[in-house]
């Protein structure tokens, strides 16, 4: 999951760094994810792992970090 | 004047006192003398409370560049608001099918192409590439009235397609935007309030389109980015913003590449008044004739 997390934040992301570098708890916001492009990588992630995020879901923290992503897909998938 | 809230009622009263004129699309329509010299006295008002600022004051028409519009992400974040202005290019023949399509009451869009312009949808948006540059090392304050143009047609008079908006910009340190932004949270609450209207400021959120919009307006929410003040005109449970307080970060800074005198992407913060929906509020709150206002609240206005 990780892999393709971190494929869809150097797709969308616009981040000012290799994603491959990114450790997963850092601020992607910080590495200069804007709030257009957050939306972007929502959306790609829902198309990549089949899931849709629902409306409590669809805001900053959620998307803050490659952690947070992956809690957030992990908790939708259980679902 | 009556307490009860209504929009039908207030667009009735609009009209039957001559202060808006019904041109035949909803939410565009002609203004009398006495709402206008309103709207012009609030108008001087708040020009008045900014006038120790030395805000550099310009004009723009209500048209702007498209690529203004695409580049700042509006026309994405706001397709069902956004107008873009298209024309005829065609040859004769093409201005047959026309005629014929016009005379006919027959869909004819399809028979003209974009132009560079688009209709203006905030007084703001003009200024931010004006400052492609370094600022001056107290950055750069900027005063601007404007027509502005929002697809939303409505019966509900406060909703409108075309009206006009004065606004401020500022642009400089982090510091100093959010300072001045919230410097004029309190000018917006204190005027308003010197006119009797029963105002508060409360967090809001841009009306982003669909499911990726609902991120951005949780986002904006979340970090605080916009607040209104709003006053109960046509309801008193949704009240209507009166004026809006914006803070964009570092957004016109990236993509208009404004630096500060040290070299950092400039921040941005604007506010407006909606002036329509001002003369709107003072006219459901202390009635249709403003002869008949409070003396206090026309001390303000006629100073």
């Amino acid at each position: 999951m990780e892999g393709k997390i971190r494929q869809i934040l150097k797709d969308h992301g616009r981040l000012s760094i290799d994603t491959t570098k990114l450790a997963v708890d850092s601020d992607l916001y910080q590495a200069g994810m804007t709030s257009h492009a957050s939306v972007n990588v929502m959306l790609a992630l829902e198309g990549v792992f089949d899931i849709e995020f629902p409306d409590r879901m669809l805001k900053r923290s959620v998307f803050e970090s490659i952690s947070a992503i992956q809690t957030a897909i992990s908790e939708l998938k259980t679902n | 004047m009556t307490t009860e809230f209504s929009s039908k009622i207030l667009y009735d009263d609009l009209v039957k006192f001559g202060h808006i004129i019904p041109v035949g699309v909803p939410g565009i329509f002609g203004r009398g003398a006495v709402f206008e010299e309103i709207l012009n006295r609030f108008d001087a008002a708040v020009s008045r409370l900014a006038a120790s600022d030395h805000a550099t004051k310009v004009h723009f028409p209500p048209c702007i560049n498209r690529q203004v519009l695409q580049k700042s992400m509006y026309i994405d974040s706001f397709p069902q608001l956004s107008g873009t202005v298209f024309s005829f290019t065609g040859n004769d023949a093409a201005h047959r099918e026309l005629s014929s399509r016009l005379k006919d009451d027959k869909p004819w869009g399809d028979l003209q192409t974009m132009t560079d312009c688009c209709l203006t949808p905030a007084a703001c948006y003009p200024v931010y590439p004006t400052f492609t540059g370094t600022l001056p090392p107290n950055g750069a304050l900027v005063d601007v009235q404007n027509w502005v143009f929002r697809h939303e047609p409505s019966e509900e008079p406060t909703r409108m397609q075309a009206f006009r908006v004065h606004e401020y910009v500022r642009l400089g340190t982090t510091d100093v935007v959010v300072a001045w932004r919230d410097l004029w949270l309190q000018r917006g609450l204190k005027i308003l309030l010197s006119l009797g209207l029963p105002v508060k400021a409360e967090l809001a959120s841009d009306p982003f389109f669909g499911r990726g919009g609902r991120m951005l307006a949780a986002n904006q929410r979340e970090q605080k980015l916009k607040f209104e003040v709003v006053c109960p005109v046509i309801s008193s449970e949704k009240p209507t913003a009166l004026c809006s307080f914006n803070y964009h970060q570092d957004k016109f800074g990236t993509i208009f590449n404004i630096k500060t005198s040290t070299g950092e992407t400039a921040d941005t913060a604007c506010l407006g008044f909606g002036l329509e929906r001002i003369v709107m509020a003072l006219l459901k709150t202390h009635g249709m004739d403003p002869d008949s206002w409070p003396k206090p609240v026309r001390e303000v206005l006629w100073a």
